[in-house]
Protein backbone atom coordinates (compact mmCIF):
# COMPACT_ATOMS: atom_id res chain seq x y z
CA UNK A 1 0.00 0.00 0.00
CA UNK A 2 1.63 3.42 -0.74
CA UNK A 3 -0.32 6.75 -0.25
CA UNK A 4 0.43 10.34 -1.12
CA UNK A 5 0.75 13.07 1.92
CA UNK A 6 1.84 16.08 2.14
CA UNK A 7 4.21 16.31 5.05
CA UNK A 8 7.56 18.30 6.76
CA UNK A 9 11.05 16.42 6.55
CA UNK A 10 10.32 16.38 9.97
CA UNK A 11 7.04 14.92 9.98
CA UNK A 12 7.90 12.31 7.16
CA UNK A 13 10.79 11.39 9.22
CA UNK A 14 8.70 10.95 12.83
CA UNK A 15 6.37 8.85 10.46
CA UNK A 16 8.91 6.83 9.33
CA UNK A 17 10.50 6.48 12.80
CA UNK A 18 6.60 5.35 14.21
CA UNK A 19 6.18 2.73 11.14
CA UNK A 20 9.68 1.35 12.36
CA UNK A 21 8.66 1.04 15.50
CA UNK A 22 11.88 0.73 17.61
CA UNK A 23 11.97 -0.68 21.16
CA UNK A 24 13.90 2.15 22.54
CA UNK A 25 14.06 5.76 21.82
CA UNK A 26 16.29 7.85 23.82
CA UNK A 27 16.52 12.05 22.58
CA UNK A 28 16.94 15.25 23.17
CA UNK A 29 15.42 17.93 21.46
CA UNK A 30 17.02 20.69 19.65
CA UNK A 31 16.43 23.40 16.67
CA UNK A 32 16.12 22.04 13.64
CA UNK A 33 15.45 18.71 15.11
CA UNK A 34 12.68 19.33 17.74
CA UNK A 35 10.05 18.40 15.93
CA UNK A 36 11.07 15.02 15.43
CA UNK A 37 10.98 13.60 18.92
CA UNK A 38 8.21 16.21 19.76
CA UNK A 39 5.96 14.08 16.98
CA UNK A 40 7.62 10.86 17.81
CA UNK A 41 6.76 11.16 21.25
CA UNK A 42 3.19 11.70 20.96
CA UNK A 43 2.90 8.57 19.15
CA UNK A 44 4.56 7.27 21.97
CA UNK A 45 1.61 8.48 24.31
CA UNK A 46 -1.03 7.88 21.98
CA UNK A 47 0.19 4.36 22.08
CA UNK A 48 0.75 4.43 18.37
CA UNK A 49 4.01 2.82 19.02
CA UNK A 50 5.66 0.13 21.34
CA UNK A 51 8.67 2.66 21.78
CA UNK A 52 10.11 2.85 25.77
CA UNK A 53 10.80 6.54 25.53
CA UNK A 54 14.14 7.95 27.25
CA UNK A 55 13.77 11.13 28.26
CA UNK A 56 17.46 12.64 28.99
CA UNK A 57 19.50 15.52 29.93
CA UNK A 58 21.56 15.65 27.49
CA UNK A 59 23.04 14.59 23.82
CA UNK A 60 25.66 13.46 25.41
CA UNK A 61 22.76 11.06 27.34
CA UNK A 62 20.77 10.27 24.40
CA UNK A 63 23.56 9.19 22.68
CA UNK A 64 24.60 6.59 25.90
CA UNK A 65 21.21 5.74 26.46
CA UNK A 66 20.75 4.84 22.97
CA UNK A 67 24.59 2.52 23.08
CA UNK A 68 23.31 0.72 26.46
CA UNK A 69 19.38 -0.35 25.16
CA UNK A 70 21.17 -1.60 21.59
CA UNK A 71 23.60 -3.43 23.68
CA UNK A 72 21.21 -4.84 25.59
CA UNK A 73 19.13 -5.95 22.83
CA UNK A 74 16.70 -3.13 21.77
CA UNK A 75 16.67 -1.83 18.28
CA UNK A 76 17.20 1.80 19.45
CA UNK A 77 17.34 5.19 17.64
CA UNK A 78 17.63 8.38 18.69
CA UNK A 79 18.16 12.14 16.72
CA UNK A 80 19.77 15.36 16.92
CA UNK A 81 21.13 17.82 14.78
CA UNK A 82 24.33 20.55 15.15
CA UNK A 83 25.68 21.67 18.52
CA UNK A 84 23.80 17.75 19.77
CA UNK A 85 25.67 15.82 17.53
CA UNK A 86 28.71 17.70 18.70
CA UNK A 87 27.95 16.69 22.15
CA UNK A 88 27.51 13.05 21.41
CA UNK A 89 31.40 13.37 20.09
CA UNK A 90 32.41 10.49 21.94
CA UNK A 91 29.58 7.91 22.47
CA UNK A 92 29.27 7.96 18.32
CA UNK A 93 32.87 6.48 18.50
CA UNK A 94 31.67 3.85 20.66
CA UNK A 95 28.79 2.80 19.52
CA UNK A 96 30.21 2.47 16.17
CA UNK A 97 33.16 0.54 17.87
CA UNK A 98 31.08 -1.50 19.46
CA UNK A 99 29.14 -3.02 16.58
CA UNK A 100 25.65 -1.50 17.55
CA UNK A 101 23.18 -1.16 14.86
CA UNK A 102 21.79 2.38 15.97
CA UNK A 103 19.57 4.81 13.68
CA UNK A 104 19.75 8.26 13.94
CA UNK A 105 18.37 10.92 11.52
CA UNK A 106 20.42 13.98 11.92
CA UNK A 107 19.02 17.37 10.75
CA UNK A 108 21.99 19.30 9.17
CA UNK A 109 22.41 22.74 11.15
CA UNK A 110 25.76 24.91 11.35
CA UNK A 111 27.44 24.55 14.66
CA UNK A 112 28.42 27.59 17.04
CA UNK A 113 29.98 29.98 17.05
CA UNK A 114 28.44 32.51 16.40
CA UNK A 115 25.30 30.89 16.98
CA UNK A 116 23.29 29.53 14.27
CA UNK A 117 20.53 27.52 13.90
CA UNK A 118 20.36 27.18 9.95
CA UNK A 119 21.53 24.39 7.72
CA UNK A 120 24.82 23.68 6.33
CA UNK A 121 26.65 20.25 6.76
CA UNK A 122 29.93 20.86 9.30
CA UNK A 123 27.58 19.03 11.93
CA UNK A 124 27.74 15.60 10.26
CA UNK A 125 30.64 16.37 7.94
CA UNK A 126 32.43 16.63 11.29
CA UNK A 127 31.27 12.96 12.26
CA UNK A 128 32.39 11.75 9.10
CA UNK A 129 35.26 9.54 10.45
CA UNK A 130 33.26 8.07 13.65
CA UNK A 131 32.80 4.78 12.27
CA UNK A 132 29.15 5.82 11.57
CA UNK A 133 27.33 4.91 7.87
CA UNK A 134 26.15 8.15 6.12
CA UNK A 135 22.83 8.40 4.11
CA UNK A 136 22.36 12.17 3.04
CA UNK A 137 18.67 12.81 1.47
CA UNK A 138 17.57 15.66 -0.80
CA UNK A 139 14.13 16.00 0.10
CA UNK A 140 11.74 14.84 2.57
CA UNK A 141 11.05 11.45 0.63
CA UNK A 142 14.40 10.46 0.44
CA UNK A 143 15.03 11.20 4.16
CA UNK A 144 11.55 9.34 4.92
CA UNK A 145 12.98 6.60 2.22
CA UNK A 146 16.93 6.33 3.79
CA UNK A 147 15.33 6.25 7.49
CA UNK A 148 13.86 2.84 6.61
CA UNK A 149 16.38 1.36 4.94
CA UNK A 150 19.21 2.38 7.66
CA UNK A 151 17.61 -0.15 9.72
CA UNK A 152 17.90 -2.94 7.16
CA UNK A 153 21.67 -1.57 6.28
CA UNK A 154 22.43 -1.15 10.28
CA UNK A 155 21.03 -4.45 11.35
CA UNK A 156 22.38 -6.75 8.68
CA UNK A 157 25.31 -9.45 9.74
CA UNK A 158 27.77 -8.35 7.89
CA UNK A 159 28.05 -4.62 8.71
CA UNK A 160 26.27 -4.12 12.32
CA UNK A 161 27.51 -0.58 12.31
CA UNK A 162 25.36 2.54 13.14
CA UNK A 163 23.70 4.58 10.72
CA UNK A 164 23.20 8.47 10.51
CA UNK A 165 19.94 9.76 7.93
CA UNK A 166 20.72 13.24 7.12
CA UNK A 167 18.53 16.08 5.63
CA UNK A 168 19.17 19.61 5.66
CA UNK A 169 17.57 22.02 8.56
CA UNK A 170 14.72 24.45 7.48
CA UNK A 171 14.96 23.64 4.61
CA UNK A 172 13.88 20.50 4.16
CA UNK A 173 13.21 19.60 7.76
CA UNK A 174 10.35 22.44 7.90
CA UNK A 175 9.09 22.66 4.69
CA UNK A 176 6.04 21.51 3.40
CA UNK A 177 6.10 18.79 0.54
CA UNK A 178 3.97 15.81 -1.22
CA UNK A 179 5.68 12.85 -0.74
CA UNK A 180 4.17 9.06 -1.26
CA UNK A 181 4.72 6.91 2.40
CA UNK A 182 4.33 3.22 2.24
CA UNK A 183 1.95 1.02 4.20
CA UNK A 184 2.92 0.39 7.94
CA UNK A 185 2.85 -3.65 7.14
CA UNK A 186 5.24 -3.05 4.34
CA UNK A 187 7.03 -1.42 6.57
CA UNK A 188 6.97 -3.54 9.20
CA UNK A 189 7.71 -6.97 6.81
CA UNK A 190 10.93 -4.69 5.14
CA UNK A 191 12.39 -3.82 8.48
CA UNK A 192 11.67 -7.46 10.06
CA UNK A 193 12.41 -7.76 13.53
CA UNK A 194 15.86 -7.56 15.49
CA UNK A 195 17.32 -10.54 16.25
CA UNK A 196 20.80 -9.44 17.54
CA UNK A 197 23.21 -12.56 18.15
CA UNK A 198 24.86 -11.41 21.22
CA UNK A 199 22.60 -8.78 24.05
CA UNK A 200 23.35 -7.98 27.50
CA UNK A 201 19.37 -9.35 28.13
CA UNK A 202 20.20 -12.91 27.17
CA UNK A 203 20.62 -14.68 30.61
CA UNK A 204 21.27 -17.31 29.04
CA UNK A 205 24.12 -16.57 27.60
CA UNK A 206 25.93 -13.64 29.21
CA UNK A 207 28.38 -11.57 27.39
CA UNK A 208 30.47 -8.25 27.91
CA UNK A 209 30.56 -5.41 25.63
CA UNK A 210 33.25 -3.23 25.52
CA UNK A 211 35.72 -4.39 27.95
CA UNK A 212 39.45 -2.81 27.72
CA UNK A 213 41.27 -3.95 25.02
CA UNK A 214 44.69 -2.99 24.29
CA UNK A 215 48.07 -3.70 22.16
CA UNK A 216 47.08 -7.35 21.59
CA UNK A 217 43.74 -6.89 20.45
CA UNK A 218 42.95 -3.05 19.16
CA UNK A 219 44.09 -3.06 16.21
CA UNK A 220 42.23 -6.39 14.65
CA UNK A 221 38.62 -5.15 15.91
CA UNK A 222 39.37 -1.83 14.29
CA UNK A 223 40.38 -4.44 11.24
CA UNK A 224 37.00 -5.70 11.48
CA UNK A 225 35.35 -2.33 11.68
CA UNK A 226 36.88 -1.01 8.25
CA UNK A 227 35.84 -4.31 6.95
CA UNK A 228 32.05 -4.16 8.17
CA UNK A 229 32.71 -0.51 6.53
CA UNK A 230 33.45 -2.31 3.16
CA UNK A 231 31.10 -4.70 3.48
CA UNK A 232 28.22 -2.01 3.79
CA UNK A 233 28.47 -1.03 0.16
CA UNK A 234 27.26 -4.32 -0.77
CA UNK A 235 24.30 -4.13 1.79
CA UNK A 236 23.81 -0.67 1.07
CA UNK A 237 22.92 -1.46 -2.42
CA UNK A 238 20.98 -4.81 -1.94
CA UNK A 239 18.56 -3.14 0.23
CA UNK A 240 18.24 0.03 -2.09
CA UNK A 241 17.18 -2.43 -4.90
CA UNK A 242 14.83 -4.27 -2.12
CA UNK A 243 13.29 -1.18 -1.39
CA UNK A 244 12.77 -0.28 -4.76
CA UNK A 245 10.81 -3.26 -4.96
CA UNK A 246 8.07 -1.89 -2.54
CA UNK A 247 8.19 1.23 -3.08
CA UNK A 248 9.02 1.78 -6.98
CA UNK A 249 11.96 3.83 -5.85
CA UNK A 250 15.59 2.92 -6.27
CA UNK A 251 18.41 3.62 -4.31
CA UNK A 252 22.15 3.15 -4.99
CA UNK A 253 25.49 5.01 -3.88
CA UNK A 254 24.63 8.46 -6.00
CA UNK A 255 21.95 9.83 -8.67
CA UNK A 256 23.73 10.63 -12.04
CA UNK A 257 21.90 13.36 -12.99
CA UNK A 258 22.25 14.01 -17.24
CA UNK A 259 25.80 13.23 -16.52
CA UNK A 260 26.81 10.07 -18.87
CA UNK A 261 27.78 13.10 -21.80
CA UNK A 262 28.35 15.82 -19.54
CA UNK A 263 31.74 17.47 -19.92
CA UNK A 264 30.83 19.70 -16.53
CA UNK A 265 29.29 18.50 -13.89
CA UNK A 266 28.92 19.74 -10.26
CA UNK A 267 28.80 17.29 -6.73
CA UNK A 268 26.62 17.99 -4.63
CA UNK A 269 24.12 16.78 -1.76
CA UNK A 270 21.07 17.34 0.16
CA UNK A 271 18.17 19.99 -0.67
CA UNK A 272 21.05 22.40 -3.10
CA UNK A 273 20.92 19.45 -6.01
CA UNK A 274 17.51 20.21 -6.58
CA UNK A 275 18.29 23.79 -7.43
CA UNK A 276 20.87 22.52 -9.17
CA UNK A 277 19.33 20.27 -11.25
CA UNK A 278 16.94 23.26 -12.34
CA UNK A 279 20.04 24.91 -13.65
CA UNK A 280 21.92 21.83 -15.78
CA UNK A 281 18.01 21.30 -17.43
CA UNK A 282 18.26 25.18 -18.53
CA UNK A 283 21.57 24.67 -19.46
CA UNK A 284 21.21 21.43 -21.23
CA UNK A 285 18.31 23.47 -23.07
CA UNK A 286 21.31 26.09 -24.39
CA UNK A 287 22.85 22.81 -25.71
CA UNK A 288 25.45 22.80 -23.24
CA UNK A 289 26.56 19.36 -21.94
CA UNK A 290 26.41 20.42 -17.94
CA UNK A 291 25.37 17.29 -15.62
CA UNK A 292 25.35 16.60 -12.11
CA UNK A 293 26.31 13.92 -9.12
CA UNK A 294 24.03 14.26 -6.21
CA UNK A 295 26.37 11.98 -3.44
CA UNK A 296 23.85 9.87 -0.93
CA UNK A 297 26.51 7.65 0.58
CA UNK A 298 29.42 9.39 2.42
CA UNK A 299 30.66 6.44 4.45
CA UNK A 300 31.77 4.15 3.13
CA UNK A 301 32.98 6.66 0.69
CA UNK A 302 32.34 4.97 -2.98
CA UNK A 303 35.33 5.67 -4.54
CA UNK A 304 35.82 3.83 -7.57
CA UNK A 305 32.22 3.92 -8.54
CA UNK A 306 32.13 7.69 -8.18
CA UNK A 307 35.36 7.89 -10.21
CA UNK A 308 33.85 6.23 -12.75
CA UNK A 309 30.95 8.19 -13.43
CA UNK A 310 32.94 11.40 -13.14
CA UNK A 311 35.94 9.78 -15.97
CA UNK A 312 34.89 11.42 -18.72
CA UNK A 313 33.94 14.69 -17.22
CA UNK A 314 36.59 17.71 -18.12
CA UNK A 315 36.02 20.40 -15.17
CA UNK A 316 34.15 18.73 -11.87
CA UNK A 317 33.20 21.21 -9.25
CA UNK A 318 32.71 19.60 -6.04
CA UNK A 319 29.78 21.76 -4.07
CA UNK A 320 30.74 21.64 -0.23
CA UNK A 321 28.07 22.68 2.35
CA UNK A 322 30.85 22.91 5.12
CA UNK A 323 34.38 23.86 5.67
CA UNK A 324 37.45 22.14 6.69
CA UNK A 325 39.83 25.08 7.63
CA UNK A 326 42.43 22.80 6.17
CA UNK A 327 42.89 25.10 3.04
CA UNK A 328 42.34 22.16 0.95
CA UNK A 329 38.55 23.15 0.57
CA UNK A 330 35.47 21.16 1.96
CA UNK A 331 35.55 17.84 3.06
CA UNK A 332 33.50 16.36 -0.54
CA UNK A 333 36.81 17.75 -2.42
CA UNK A 334 39.84 16.10 -1.34
CA UNK A 335 38.47 12.88 -1.17
CA UNK A 336 36.72 12.82 -5.00
CA UNK A 337 39.72 15.03 -6.20
CA UNK A 338 41.45 11.54 -4.48
CA UNK A 339 39.37 8.94 -6.23
CA UNK A 340 40.06 10.57 -9.72
CA UNK A 341 43.65 10.19 -9.39
CA UNK A 342 44.34 6.80 -10.46
CA UNK A 343 42.55 7.19 -13.38
CA UNK A 344 44.89 9.81 -14.67
CA UNK A 345 41.75 10.86 -17.08
CA UNK A 346 43.07 14.63 -16.73
CA UNK A 347 40.17 15.89 -15.31
CA UNK A 348 40.04 19.71 -13.77
CA UNK A 349 38.05 19.53 -9.93
CA UNK A 350 37.61 21.82 -8.15
CA UNK A 351 35.91 23.15 -5.02
CA UNK A 352 32.80 25.65 -3.52
CA UNK A 353 31.78 26.17 -0.26
CA UNK A 354 28.35 27.44 -0.18
CA UNK A 355 25.16 27.91 1.72
CA UNK A 356 27.09 28.42 5.48
CA UNK A 357 24.78 28.94 7.96
CA UNK A 358 21.84 28.81 5.87
CA UNK A 359 22.41 31.00 3.31
CA UNK A 360 20.61 31.01 0.43
CA UNK A 361 22.37 29.04 -2.79
CA UNK A 362 20.09 30.02 -5.85
CA UNK A 363 20.14 29.11 -9.06
CA UNK A 364 21.81 32.16 -10.14
CA UNK A 365 24.90 31.29 -7.77
CA UNK A 366 25.06 27.76 -9.16
CA UNK A 367 25.27 28.91 -13.28
CA UNK A 368 28.16 30.95 -11.79
CA UNK A 369 29.69 27.64 -10.63
CA UNK A 370 29.32 26.24 -14.29
CA UNK A 371 30.33 29.32 -16.35
CA UNK A 372 33.66 28.99 -13.94
CA UNK A 373 33.16 24.80 -15.30
CA UNK A 374 32.95 26.20 -18.60
CA UNK A 375 35.81 28.61 -18.58
CA UNK A 376 38.05 25.75 -17.26
CA UNK A 377 37.05 23.36 -20.12
CA UNK A 378 38.07 25.92 -22.87
CA UNK A 379 41.09 26.71 -21.50
CA UNK A 380 42.28 23.38 -19.61
CA UNK A 381 42.87 24.78 -16.70
CA UNK A 382 41.66 26.48 -13.49
CA UNK A 383 41.82 29.71 -11.76
CA UNK A 384 40.89 29.22 -8.36
CA UNK A 385 41.01 25.69 -6.48
CA UNK A 386 38.86 26.78 -3.86
CA UNK A 387 35.86 29.22 -4.23
CA UNK A 388 33.71 30.55 -1.55
CA UNK A 389 30.58 30.96 -3.59
CA UNK A 390 28.05 33.22 -2.27
CA UNK A 391 30.00 35.29 0.19
CA UNK A 392 29.83 38.68 0.38
CA UNK A 393 33.81 40.06 -0.32
CA UNK B 1 30.19 -27.52 53.78
CA UNK B 2 32.00 -27.32 50.59
CA UNK B 3 33.53 -24.11 48.93
CA UNK B 4 33.16 -24.73 45.35
CA UNK B 5 34.99 -22.32 42.60
CA UNK B 6 31.75 -22.18 40.55
CA UNK B 7 31.61 -18.27 39.53
CA UNK B 8 29.99 -17.49 36.25
CA UNK B 9 29.47 -20.53 34.86
CA UNK B 10 26.92 -19.67 32.13
CA UNK B 11 25.50 -21.74 29.72
CA UNK B 12 27.39 -22.04 26.49
CA UNK B 13 31.02 -21.75 28.52
CA UNK B 14 34.14 -22.39 26.53
CA UNK B 15 37.16 -22.24 27.82
CA UNK B 16 38.44 -23.14 24.43
CA UNK B 17 36.74 -19.91 22.86
CA UNK B 18 39.01 -18.04 25.14
CA UNK B 19 40.80 -14.93 22.78
CA UNK B 20 44.68 -15.26 22.58
CA UNK B 21 46.97 -12.90 20.79
CA UNK B 22 47.83 -15.26 18.16
CA UNK B 23 44.40 -15.29 16.64
CA UNK B 24 43.56 -12.97 13.70
CA UNK B 25 41.05 -10.51 13.35
CA UNK B 26 38.93 -12.59 10.97
CA UNK B 27 38.40 -15.15 13.90
CA UNK B 28 38.17 -12.93 16.67
CA UNK B 29 34.06 -11.77 17.85
CA UNK B 30 33.52 -8.06 16.22
CA UNK B 31 34.25 -5.47 18.64
CA UNK B 32 35.99 -7.16 21.33
CA UNK B 33 32.94 -8.64 22.95
CA UNK B 34 33.38 -11.28 24.89
CA UNK B 35 30.86 -13.76 24.48
CA UNK B 36 31.63 -16.67 27.26
CA UNK B 37 30.88 -16.20 30.37
CA UNK B 38 32.94 -17.19 33.10
CA UNK B 39 36.35 -17.16 30.85
CA UNK B 40 38.62 -14.83 33.14
CA UNK B 41 39.96 -17.83 34.50
CA UNK B 42 41.85 -18.41 31.00
CA UNK B 43 43.39 -15.41 31.06
CA UNK B 44 46.23 -16.03 33.78
CA UNK B 45 47.29 -12.60 35.54
CA UNK B 46 49.27 -14.66 38.05
CA UNK B 47 52.62 -12.99 36.26
CA UNK B 48 51.61 -9.30 37.39
CA UNK B 49 52.47 -11.12 40.91
CA UNK B 50 55.79 -9.44 42.21
CA UNK B 51 55.30 -10.94 45.79
CA UNK B 52 54.26 -14.60 46.59
CA UNK B 53 52.29 -15.71 49.59
CA UNK B 54 53.17 -18.93 50.91
CA UNK B 55 51.05 -21.25 53.09
CA UNK B 56 52.77 -22.80 56.39
CA UNK B 57 50.52 -25.83 56.78
CA UNK B 58 51.44 -26.54 60.36
CA UNK B 59 50.16 -22.94 61.39
CA UNK B 60 46.80 -23.41 59.17
CA UNK B 61 43.92 -23.69 61.08
CA UNK B 62 41.68 -23.52 58.37
CA UNK B 63 39.66 -20.81 59.34
CA UNK B 64 38.95 -19.32 55.55
CA UNK B 65 39.63 -15.90 56.50
CA UNK B 66 42.33 -16.19 53.22
CA UNK B 67 39.28 -17.34 51.12
CA UNK B 68 36.76 -14.83 52.57
CA UNK B 69 39.25 -11.93 51.54
CA UNK B 70 40.68 -12.82 48.88
CA UNK B 71 39.72 -10.59 46.06
CA UNK B 72 40.41 -13.05 43.24
CA UNK B 73 39.43 -16.82 43.49
CA UNK B 74 42.66 -17.17 44.60
CA UNK B 75 42.52 -19.49 47.33
CA UNK B 76 41.67 -22.84 46.76
CA UNK B 77 39.75 -25.25 49.24
CA UNK B 78 38.57 -28.52 49.47
CA UNK B 79 35.79 -29.69 51.89
CA UNK B 80 36.04 -26.28 53.73
CA UNK B 81 39.80 -26.87 54.39
CA UNK B 82 42.38 -25.03 52.53
CA UNK B 83 44.10 -26.80 49.78
CA UNK B 84 46.21 -24.39 47.81
CA UNK B 85 46.99 -21.03 46.10
CA UNK B 86 46.04 -20.64 42.51
CA UNK B 87 49.13 -19.12 41.00
CA UNK B 88 47.90 -18.72 38.05
CA UNK B 89 45.53 -16.02 39.17
CA UNK B 90 46.94 -14.70 42.48
CA UNK B 91 48.17 -11.20 41.53
CA UNK B 92 50.13 -11.02 44.95
CA UNK B 93 48.14 -8.19 46.77
CA UNK B 94 48.85 -10.30 50.03
CA UNK B 95 45.56 -9.61 51.92
CA UNK B 96 45.16 -13.15 52.80
CA UNK B 97 48.56 -12.57 54.86
CA UNK B 98 47.11 -9.04 56.42
CA UNK B 99 44.02 -11.36 57.42
CA UNK B 100 45.16 -14.53 58.46
CA UNK B 101 44.97 -14.80 62.57
CA UNK B 102 47.87 -17.26 62.99
CA UNK B 103 50.19 -15.35 60.48
CA UNK B 104 49.94 -18.96 58.66
CA UNK B 105 51.03 -17.15 54.98
CA UNK B 106 54.62 -16.07 54.61
CA UNK B 107 54.84 -13.40 51.79
CA UNK B 108 58.13 -13.11 50.10
CA UNK B 109 59.23 -11.54 46.97
CA UNK B 110 58.64 -13.50 43.87
CA UNK B 111 62.34 -13.67 42.85
CA UNK B 112 63.35 -15.02 46.60
CA UNK B 113 60.90 -17.62 46.46
CA UNK B 114 63.16 -20.73 46.46
CA UNK B 115 62.50 -23.53 43.89
CA UNK B 116 60.98 -25.23 47.15
CA UNK B 117 58.54 -23.03 48.22
CA UNK B 118 57.37 -22.82 44.23
CA UNK B 119 57.29 -26.75 44.56
CA UNK B 120 55.94 -27.07 48.02
CA UNK B 121 53.13 -24.74 46.53
CA UNK B 122 52.22 -25.56 43.23
CA UNK B 123 50.68 -28.93 43.18
CA UNK B 124 49.12 -29.00 40.47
Amino acid sequence: MKMKVALTGNEAVAQAMKQINPDVVAAYPITPQTEIVQFFSSFVANGQVDTEFVTVESEHSAMSATVGASAAGARAMTATSANGLALMWEVLYIAASNRLPIVMPVVNRALSAPINIHCDHSDSMGARDSGWIQLYSENAQEAYDNLIQAVKIAENPKVLLPVMVMMDGFIISHALENLEVIGDEDVKKFVGEYKPDYYLLNVKNPVTFGPLDLQDFYFEHKRQQAEAMENAKEVILEVGKEFGKISGRNYGFFEKYKLDDAEMAVVVMNSAAGTAKDVVDELRAQGKKAGLLKLRVFRPFPHKEIAEALKGVKAIGVMDRAETFSDFGGPMFAPIRAAMYDLNAGNTIVDYIYGLGGRDVVPQDIKKVFEDLEAIVNKGKYDKLVTYLGVRE
Amino acid sequence: MSFNRNFGQGEGRNSAEAVTPDKGWKDLVRGGIIPTAGNAESYKTGDWRSRRPIWNEDKCIHCLMCWRFCPDVAIITDDGKFKEFDYDHCKGCGVCVSVCPTNAIDFVDEDMASDEDKQKNEQV
